[in-house]
């Protein structure tokens, strides 16, 4: 399909409602560009064109009703104010950290992920990464395969998984899925959450140092928000103690990465699976030479099965915003209670008349709270 | 159970240590003492007397013997110790005691099984993890700083809704059913009788459970009837995306056949913790990635061994005490 000339506006070659994607998704890597293919849509491909991103956005505004992003891919609030008919933002993963949320719920932008579809294959590898971290499967698999068993004898020992206190940060759908699992293999389940809940059968600490002090594992399943950056650092990191076991499957800046590399080089704590990491594709040169940390390329969800779940979802959540359907995975904005309480530094465009186009600037302090329905307030100074 | 004097060791009860000389009792120190406090323990290798002479004195009064990783017990050896009624053995396979002979001479066999059933389950169920999830073979990749060069990584397959067979429902396999259950996983099985209080689909022959699963899981002892059980056909009947993961014995595999089935990708992946000959593997198997080699150590925690010589204290005492002992090897 022939993108538009790059220097004109101009309204879609063919009735289609254009989706705008900024960055290709690994899918399209691993399948081709027509993997979210539909006939009831088609793609402006932002990376495809010589123009710089901004002047892009310029030239396309007026034809752009949604894009598709992928975790790699920022949303901002720039990028979405040069877009002003945009409606839907819909990113190929679990988590929404890379999406400017308030943006869009301010805007009336709706945001669609890809719900709780990989929740199964985020808790497998989870637990298969708690497993080899503990049993050492990768590093025995490499002894052996570097002809080591027959010339220089028994590997060292692994420690027994059953019977473990594990520790889950975020007890959502993965972090549940997470526990189930463990059950089965006898472990004791305790997590800490943004809230107790009340109709779960595991132990509740108010916070992760607690969690992690009375923990041999700990397994971050929690969403990356302001709140949760750098929420693993050094002081969890003593209280989960030298025996202790880390694995973080969500989102790299939950942990502080620094902080875990030293741990891990001086056997602070006993090892860690990473999926994730605070700079991928860059990984601490460090870690590349430990054996007791098993890393993976950010590809916890990545199975058969689930990229075609996916892909029924991300073509589905499109078909459904052109058709005027509800969404089939929409992300509530609501719930945004990282902000509650919060004073921020903001920007207040307004016009000194109802209807006037012109509008104004101001700068001043916005202090954010949340309504008992769940809605926000901004109160500006 | 604190004597106010120790006994005297010739009036505690007699327990016969059999083991080749390169094995050695748990080196644990506190399990030493357990026994040591207990019981008699009789060990041939420790005296200056010669083996048979030493054996053939005791032999009247050896009632129990404990026997040391694959230290073999054969028809004749036995027929040396008249009055032997129960061996207790510090592993779970027990192919290297002459099972059929210990049973018809009415003499017990106690196993491992116990202690290390869970430790044994875990890791088969890691390397199923890693051979469907392709961790180890991910880890590479990172190590290899392959990430940052924009090659992406062949996808792993989903373990919800895989077929699972496991050859051998005994207590490991029990363990195993248990941890694949909470993955999503269907269980079948094959074992030498169907298990009336098991509701898992029974199949009379290791074929046709392969024909009728994805992943097959191996966790039966090494006998007659089980030597090369897996063999090509089997393989075939898995089928090319067919996931083979063995934590009994390496015999129970047809192992050429094996490697020429992955060597050759008629196969969807392995995950190895047995071998026809170790510590040798072959060498084919090296370079691929959806093949994950353990160096027989499934059993291999701090924990376990704990667990094992708890397991071979309780059974001497319950034996002396005619009290029931556990982990008994039946025939059934």
């Amino acid at each position: 399909m022939a993108v538009a000339a790059e220097n004109q506006s101009q309204p879609p070659q063919n009735d289609l409602p254009y989706v705008l994607i900024l960055k290709p998704p690994a899918a399209f890597s691993i399948f081709g560009d027509h993997f979210f293919h539909s006939p009831k849509f088609q793609f402006l491909k932002a990376f495809e064109s010589p123009l710089p991103l901004s002047q892009f956005l310029l030239t396309h505004a007026q034809s752009v009703q949604a894009i598709l992003t992928s975790a790699s891919g920022s949303v901002t609030a720039d990028t979405i104010r040069l877009l002003p008919h945009l409606g839907l933002v819909v990113t190929t993963s679990q988590g929404i950290n890379h999406i400017d949320c308030s943006e869009c719920r301010r805007r009336g932008i709706a945001v669609a992920g890809a719900g709780t579809i990989f929740s199964t294959d985020c808790a497998d590898s989870a637990v298969g990464l708690l497993l080899d971290v503990l049993r050492k499967v990768s590093a025995a698999n490499r002894y052996v395969k570097q002809g080591l068993w027959s010339s220089q004898g028994n590997y060292p020992l692994g420690n027994k998984l059953g019977g473990k206190q594990v520790g889950i940060v975020g007890l959502g759908s993965i972090g549940t899925e997470v526990a189930k699992r463990l059950e089965a293999f006898s472990c004791s389940i305790s997590y800490n959450s943004r809230s107790k809940k009340p109709s779960v059968p595991y132990t509740f600490y108010p916070n992760v140092v607690e969690l992690a002090v009375h923990c041999d594992a700990l397994i971050i399943c929690c969403a990356l928000t302001d709140e949760t950056h750098h929420l693993i650092g050094k002081e969890v990191l003593s209280a989960l103690g030298k025996d202790g076991v880390i694995i973080n499957i969500a989102r790299g800046p939950i942990i502080d990465e620094k902080e875990l590399v030293q741990c891990l080089i001086k056997r602070e704590i006993r090892g860690a699976g990473l999926d994730v990491f605070e700079h991928e594709p860059d990984v601490p040169v460090e870690l590349l030479a430990l054996d007791n940390v098993v890393m993976s390329p950010h590809n916890a969800v990545c199975t058969t099965e689930s990229l075609e779940e996916l892909r029924k979802t991300v073509v589905g959540n499109f078909e459904a915003f052109f058709s005027n359907e509800p969404l089939l995975t929409p992300v509530p904005l609501d719930d945004l209670p990282h902000l509650s309480g919060h004073i921020l530094q903001g920007e207040v465009r307004y016009s000194m008349l109802q209807g006037e186009e012109e509008m104004m600037t101001k700068s001043c302090l916005l202090m954010v709270v949340k309504n008992p329905d769940r809605s926000f307030c901004l109160f500006a100074s | 159970m604190a004597d106010k004097e120790p006994q005297q060791p010739e009036e505690l009860p007699i327990v016969l240590v059999h083991r080749l000389p390169s094995f050695k009792i748990p080196s644990d120190p506190s399990f030493r003492d357990q026994l040591r406090s207990q019981f008699h323990m009789l060990d041939p290798h420790e005296s200056p007397e010669p083996y048979d002479s030493f054996l053939a004195r005791h032999a009247p009064f050896i009632r129990v013997l404990m026997t040391i990783g694959p230290s073999p017990i054969s028809a004749e050896f036995l027929e040396r110790l008249p009055v032997l009624e129960l061996i207790v053995a510090t592993s779970a396979g027990l192919n290297h005691i002459d099972l059929p002979a210990c049973w018809s001479r009415g003499i017990v066999v106690t196993n491992a099984s116990l202690a290390f059933a869970e430790d044994v389950a875990d890791c088969a169920v890691g390397l199923l993890i890693d051979v469907l999830r392709r961790i180890s073979a991910a880890d590479r990749f990172v190590r290899g700083r392959l990430w940052p060069v924009k090659e992406n990584y062949p996808l792993g397959f989903k373990l919800g809704g895989k077929r699972v067979g496991i050859v051998g429902l005994g207590s490991i396999g029990s363990e195993v059913a248990k941890r694949l259950l909470a993955f999503g996983c269907t269980i079948a099985y094959t074992s030498r009788n169907k298990k009336q209080s098991v509701s898992f689909p029974f199949y009379a022959n290791v074929r046709d459970l392969a024909a009728n699963s994805d992943v097959l899981v191996l966790c039966c002892a090494l006998t007659k009837e089980t030597y090369h059980m897996i063999n090509k056909d089997v393989m075939v009947a898995l089928g090319k995306d067919g996931v083979i993961i063995n934590v009994g014995r390496g015999s129970l595999i047809n192992e050429k056949e094996l490697v020429q089935c992955l060597v050759g990708g008629d196969m969807g992946g392995a995950g190895l913790d047995v071998y026809e000959n170790e510590p040798n593997v072959p060498k084919e198997l090296f370079g691929l990635d959806n093949v994950v080699l353990s160096p027989h150590c499934a059993v291999m925690t701090p924990e376990s061994f704990e667990a094992l010589d708890q397991l071979i204290v309780i059974n001497l005492k319950a034996f002396f005490s005619n009290k029931p002992l556990v982990s008994v090897v039946s025939k059934e």
